[in-house]
Order: C-alpha cells, then sequence, then structure tokens
C-alpha cells in the first residue's frame, strides 16, 4: 500500500454509535484493565479473566479485540496487521471494527502507531516507547502439548517445574539434530516465567527482549491475559551447545531487496517457481518508496491492488 | 494466485457478505420466511438455540436462525454476541420445576405415579414415516388432540417426593452457601469445578457433544447406570426480587425440560445407601439435551462420590473444556485464516530436514559403493 504517510480519521458522529465506545461496557472493559495491570506486575504470568463473547468467532483474534478495546482512546492510532500485512482480510475486519465502534484514526504506519493488534508477526521496524504491542494468542500455554491439563500446568508454572519442556527441546535435539519450534518458541520472562509468545515466528523472538515497548497477549477463548512490560529481558530457550538461532534466508525480498526482514513464500504457477516478499507489508512499501528494489521490483504484487483502497472505502462506508 | 486470494480486502469482503444474504434469500420467487413463522414452527430450533445461546427470547432466537440460514450453532453464536451486551440488573429466584405447569412427563420408574403420565407433544411412538400431506401446498388440516374432562392437578409431585418417604433417592442438596452461584459468562472455567459450575457448562454446553459422552457412558466408557427417573416439560415462573421493592415479583412464565435420572447406590456421607442422581435442565423443550446432561452431570460427580476418574465423561476438564459449541466452532474454523508465516517458518525447517537427509544418502550410497569396490578388488 502506497499511502503510508497519511493518518485516516474516522469521523463518524459519536451518537449513532449502537453500542458503548469500543463496544464493551464500562465495567468490562475495567476488569479487562486489572487484569492487564496484573499482567504488567507479574511478567509471563497467565491472569485468567473473564472473556467475552465478542462478536467475531473465538480463534479469530477476540482476546487480542478485548485488550484493545480496554486500552483505546479517541486520541489513539489503531494499526492492526495479520501475518504481518496490514491488508490481510481479518485484519482489514478488525481494523475496520474499531474504526466504527472507537472512533479511532487508524494507519499502516508502524511509527505512527498508538497500538499495534496483530497476528503472528512482530513488525520489522523497532517498536518505540510509549507505543503498546497487542498480540492475538490462540493457546496461552506454553507447557499444552506436553500436558494437556491446566490443572497440571499451573501447579508447573507455581514450581517454576520447567524441565518437561527442556526435555521436549532436547527429544528434538536427539530427532532432528536442533531444536524443532519454528514459531511459538517458548520463552523465559526475566527468569521466571515460561511464556508462550504467540505464534510468531522464532526470527520474531528477539525483538521482545528488552523492548521499550508494552507487550500485551490477549486469548479470549481460553479466557487468560499475559504481559512483558518495557524492558523486560525475554530470553528464548535453548542449551549452551545448542544456542537460540532465528530464520535466515538465501534470498532477499523481490519487490524491496530487503535481506534482514522475515520473507513470504509465493508460489508462482504450478512449475516450482517462486518468489521471497517481505511478510511487513508496510515495511517492504516504505523500502520500495525510499527507492530499494529488488529482483523482481515492479511485479503485479507491488501494485496497488484495487483492495488497497481499502481505506477509501472504508471512510466511504462510515460516511454511509 | 494463492497470494492475492489471502490479501482480499475491504471490497472482497463487502463482496462475500451481499452474496451470503442473496444465498440465504433463496429463489425470491418463494415467499420469505418470517421470524415469527421460526418462532412458531420450528420451536425446537428455537428452543435449542435459546439453551445453548444461555438467552431466553424466542424471537430474538428466530431472528438468529433467520440469519444464519437455519445453522443453529451460529444463530447461537449471534444470540451469545448479543446477550453479552445486555445490562446485568440481578439475579432470579430458583426456579421451581416441582411447580411446573406441566405439559408432558413421564417417568420410566414406575408403572404409574402420582399425577400419571402424561404424554404431551411428543415425537415418542410416532412412526418415523415422512408426511406427504405435509408437503402439500397450503394450510394442512390439524387434528387436534381430544381434552380431557378430568383437570389435572395444579402441581404434580416430582419423583424426589415419590421417594421422600423411605429415603432411597439422595435428596436435594439446601445451598446454604450465600454466594451467588459460579457464572460462566463472568468469570473464567476453574478447577476443580463445583457443581453449580459444571452444570452451568452443561446447559451451554453443545447437544450433540453432551449426547454422545452420556451414550459413550451408557456403552461402559464411565457408566453410570442411568434410569429415567422423571422427565417433566412445561412452564415455570421466574420470580425476581428487585432491590426498590424488596419483594418477589413473577417476571415471565417459560418453557423448561428437566430431567431426573437415577443413578447406582452410594453411600453419601455415611448415609445409608440411596439412588444417586443426574440433573438436567435446559430451556424450552429438549429431551435429548436435558437426558444427556443429566447423565454426563451424573458422571462428572465420579470424583465427589468417591469413584475413580477413568473414562472421559467423567473428566471434568476433557468435559467442560470441550463442551462449548461457540469456542469449539471459533477454534476448528479459525484454521481458515492464513497462517502462511508459521507455515513458512515450518517448510524452511522441513526442506533443511530434508536436504541433510539426501546429502546422508548419498554419502551412504557412496561409501558402501567404494566398500564393494574394495571387495571386488
Amino acid at each position: 500500500m502506497n499511502e503510508i504517510s497519511e493518518i485516516k480519521i474516522d469521523n463518524k458522529p459519536p451518537q449513532e454509535r449502537y453500542y458503548t465506545y469500543a463496544y464493551l461496557d464500562e465495567q468490562t472493559k475495567r476488569m479487562i484493565r486489572r487484569a492487564i495491570l496484573k499482567a504488567l506486575s507479574i511478567p509471563g504470568y497467565q491472569v485468567p479473566f473473564g472473556s467475552r463473547e465478542m462478536p467475531l468467532p473465538y480463534g479469530w483474534g477476540t482476546g487480542g479485540i478485548q485488550l484493545t478495546a480496554a486500552i483505546i482512546g479517541p486520541n489513539d492510532v489503531y494499526k492492526c496487521i495479520d501475518q504481518g500485512a496490514d491488508d490481510t482480510t481479518n485484519a482489514v475486519s478488525i481494523r475496520r471494527f474499531f474504526a466504527t465502534v472507537a472512533d479511532v484514526a487508524t494507519t499502516e504506519d508502524t511509527a505512527k502507531a498508538t497500538i499495534i493488534q496483530s497476528r503472528h508477526r512482530i513488525p520489522e521496524r523497532p517498536l518505540q516507547s510509549g507505543q503498546i504491542m497487542v498480540l492475538q494468542v490462540p493457546q496461552p500455554e506454553p507447557l499444552r502439548s506436553l500436558e494437556p491439563r491446566e490443572t497440571e500446568t499451573r501447579a508447573m508454572h507455581a514450581y517454576e517445574e520447567y524441565g518437561l519442556q527442556y526435555v521436549s527441546l532436547y527429544e528434538n535435539i536427539s530427532a532432528y539434530g536442533r531444536i524443532a519450534a519454528t514459531a511459538g518458541y517458548p520463552v523465559m520472562i526475566d527468569e521466571r516465567y515460561l511464556m508462550s509468545p504467540s505464534p510468531i515466528p522464532k526470527f520474531d523472538n528477539p525483538k521482545l527482549d528488552m523492548s521499550p515497548a508494552i507487550l500485551l497477549f490477549g486469548a479470549g477463548r481460553e479466557k487468560r491475559i499475559y504481559a512483558v512490560p518495557p524492558y523486560t529481558k525475554v530470553r528464548s530457550l535453548d542449551f549452551e551447545d545448542y544456542p537460540f538461532e532465528t530464520q535466515t534466508w538465501d534470498e532477499v525480498c523481490a519487490l524491496c531487496g530487503s535481506d534482514t526482514s522475515y520473507l513470504d513464500e509465493v508460489v508462482l504457477d504450478d512449475q516450482g517457481n517462486h518468489m521471497f516478499v517481505c511478510s511487513d507489508s508496510h515495511f517492504c512499501a516504505e523500502r520500495r518508496e525510499n527507492g530499494h528494489l529488488g529482483p523482481l521490483a515492479g511485479h503485479s504484487l507491488a501494485q496497488k491492488s484495487d483492495d488497497s483502497n481499502a481505506n477509501r472505502v472504508l471512510q466511504e462506508g462510515i460516511a454511509k | 494466485m494463492a497470494y492475492v486470494a489471502v490479501k482480499g480486502g475491504e471490497r472482497a469482503i463487502t463482496n462475500a457478505h451481499k452474496w451470503l444474504g442473496e444465498v440465504r434469500r433463496g429463489d425470491t420467487k418463494i415467499p420469505e420466511l418470517s421470524v415469527s413463522q421460526i418462532r412458531e414452527q420450528m420451536s425446537l430450533a428455537v428452543d435449542r438455540v435459546m439453551a445453548e445461546g444461555s438467552c431466553f427470547d424466542p424471537e430474538l432466537a428466530a431472528l438468529a436462525i433467520k440469519q444464519a440460514r437455519g445453522d443453529l450453532p451460529e444463530a447461537i453464536f449471534l444470540l451469545r454476541a448479543y446477550r453479552t451486551t445486555l445490562p446485568r440488573f440481578g439475579f432470579s429466584q430458583p426456579v421451581e420445576t416441582a411447580q411446573m405447569a406441566v405439559h408432558r412427563r413421564v417417568s420410566a420408574a414406575f408403572k404409574d405415579i402420582p399425577g400419571g403420565q402424561v404424554l404431551g407433544p411428543t415425537f415418542d411412538y410416532t412412526h418415523r414415516l415422512l408426511d406427504f400431506k405435509l408437503a402439500a401446498e397450503g394450510e394442512t388440516e390439524i387434528d387436534s388432540a381430544a381434552q380431557s374432562y378430568s383437570e389435572m392437578p395444579e402441581e404434580l409431585a416430582t419423583i424426589a417426593q415419590v421417594f421422600e418417604h423411605e429415603g432411597l433417592l439422595e435428596i436435594d442438596g439446601v445451598n446454604n452457601n450465600e454466594d451467588p452461584p459460579f457464572d460462566l459468562t463472568r468469570e473464567p472455567m476453574s478447577f476443580p469445578a463445583e457443581r453449580d459450575q459444571r452444570l452451568q457448562a452443561l446447559a451451554r454446553g453443545d447437544e450433540g457433544f453432551l449426547l454422545s459422552l452420556a451414550y459413550s457412558s451408557q456403552r461402559g466408557w464411565g457408566n453410570t447406570h442411568p434410569l429415567c427417573g422423571e422427565i417433566r416439560m412445561g412452564e415455570v415462573s421466574i420470580g425476581f426480587i428487585p432491590d426498590e421493592l424488596g419483594f418477589e415479583i413473577e417476571l415471565a412464565d417459560v418453557p423448561m425440560t428437566e430431567c431426573i435420572m437415577l443413578s447406582g447406590f452410594a453411600s453419601i456421607e455415611g448415609n445409608a445407601p440411596q439412588y444417586t442422581r443426574g440433573y438436567g435442565l435446559t430451556f424450552g423443550h429438549n429431551e435429548r439435551k436435558a437426558m444427556s446432561m443429566s447423565i454426563v452431570d451424573r458422571a462428572l460427580r465420579a470424583r465427589d462420590m468417591g469413584g475413580e476418574v477413568t473414562a472421559p465423561c467423567q473428566d471434568e476438564e476433557f468435559v467442560l473444556y470441550h463442551s462449548d459449541v461457540v469456542e469449539a466452532s471459533g477454534f476448528v474454523q479459525h484454521l481458515k485464516l492464513p497462517h502462511y508465516v508459521d507455515f513458512q517458518a515450518d517448510l524452511q525447517f522441513l526442506r533443511r530436514l530434508r536436504s541433510e537427509f539426501t546429502q546422508a544418502k548419498d554419502a551412504l550410497n557412496q561409501s558402501s559403493n567404494e566398500e564393494t569396490k574394495v571387495a571386488a578388488q
């Protein structure tokens, strides 16, 4: 998308809303804010909260939406991404939801956003102090695949009993010669709580460590909120002889030539041809605006699709 | 191209929803269904939506069914999402099902019980033959049921009252707890779960899931030896005490189905052995749900009864965490959302494993070839 620097202001008069500001009633927002404060006070600890049914299905970002609804105000600038991209369908849908119910300005520009809601990615541009990152979480329990019972896993966290997790990583090494986790790679928060970073690729894990931004995690269906306060140590689990490492690519982004970003593979045909492009759509567009060119610069993917007029359509929709 | 498909934006969404509206309406030459037609003629669907939607409002449930094109879990979701926005002004008094205005009451435990067996409107004993008269256009004639000349007693004795004199059946516990009952719509699930929390989860639980669990119990996976003590269906009145009045007023008469399932004997808290029981209660007329619920309720009491938890239907974490149709449907279907970032991470890993595998195999072939050569020499 090209209009990256433009912030869109939603000018719908508040009295036309059928629901309270930001959808949730004030009591519910207060309950969620209390859970957030508790989560920030005990970094990495999963705080149970009275998650509500939202007008979007469970599994589609209801935890993130409730967090955003509890913290958003009219002066915020809201960005919403899915798989790193601003124009994926669910991100468009959630952004439209808050533009409608919270009279909030929306942006695709990571630097301009005060609240960034995301599913599966942390933006490439380093987060800043004053920003809040809201991550949607399908399964908040990092130990769930090892122990299905919540009563057990809660006790394991209480006793800081994480041996099972290390054994599982060790089993990876004996089976595959390396730690097999690629996304949702478990992290230790401030050397106390084991935490799932949500299904972000391990490529993004280092961005959590000593982040100047507040990191909030919301799991609506599982009814848990957890958080990493600014400047908190976040360590990805590893062994001395098998240190943590992130994904790398032999290719660069075909559109902007970036060799430092997380890349998505795009299948071009059924003959096995593919290209790699930045998963962070705004990062890539900004680089192209600044004159960076990749080997397939000018490819139709870099063109503005009719859908990238989303915000114009959004404006019209709201004006109606 | 696949990439474009997942990047579909605002216009694609808007058009998809317009198309959905068209498909919902179907052939416009056929008259549109009205909400009141659904409410009156699809009443069991309305009852299920209200029960699992945790909201008694036949009009809204019928609207949800219309909007959901008859997809009941989708209609349940619509009603729940609406319900959650409603202000809560208080708790009703517990309903007294003993004072129910009964439409139907049967007991399998006795040939006759005080007040008699009342069949009421039931599918039971119908022969499941398609009635082609209903397919005919226009109004079909209703063959009305004969009116009884003897009056029904004001209150029908419950199965518990029948057993009361001998103490054969575990009696209703009296709730001396001053705390309000657990409310899953406001608090997250917590374990160990008390019976109020379990019953609420079961009342909201998916009918199909509970039916299968109850069936698995009957087939020996945590058998509770159930016997249908009583099913009653009819209207109960909902009483409420507003703070500003201080006395009880009647808000509504609500149709409900209740099932008391007699189960195996046990000595509870050192008392003489008694039948234990499982309990089921739903909005509207839904015996399949009420019976399933009562079997699963009893199975979940295995731990309280000093039994061993061995089967899925006895395991409260298994049952309560997986019974909600809105949660389950959302999470299973969220797999439709793009996952290409994590997929790319996985794909990279798999490619690396495969190339290492191939290299190792090649190296092995090479060395075994050399060995063969050496041996041949």
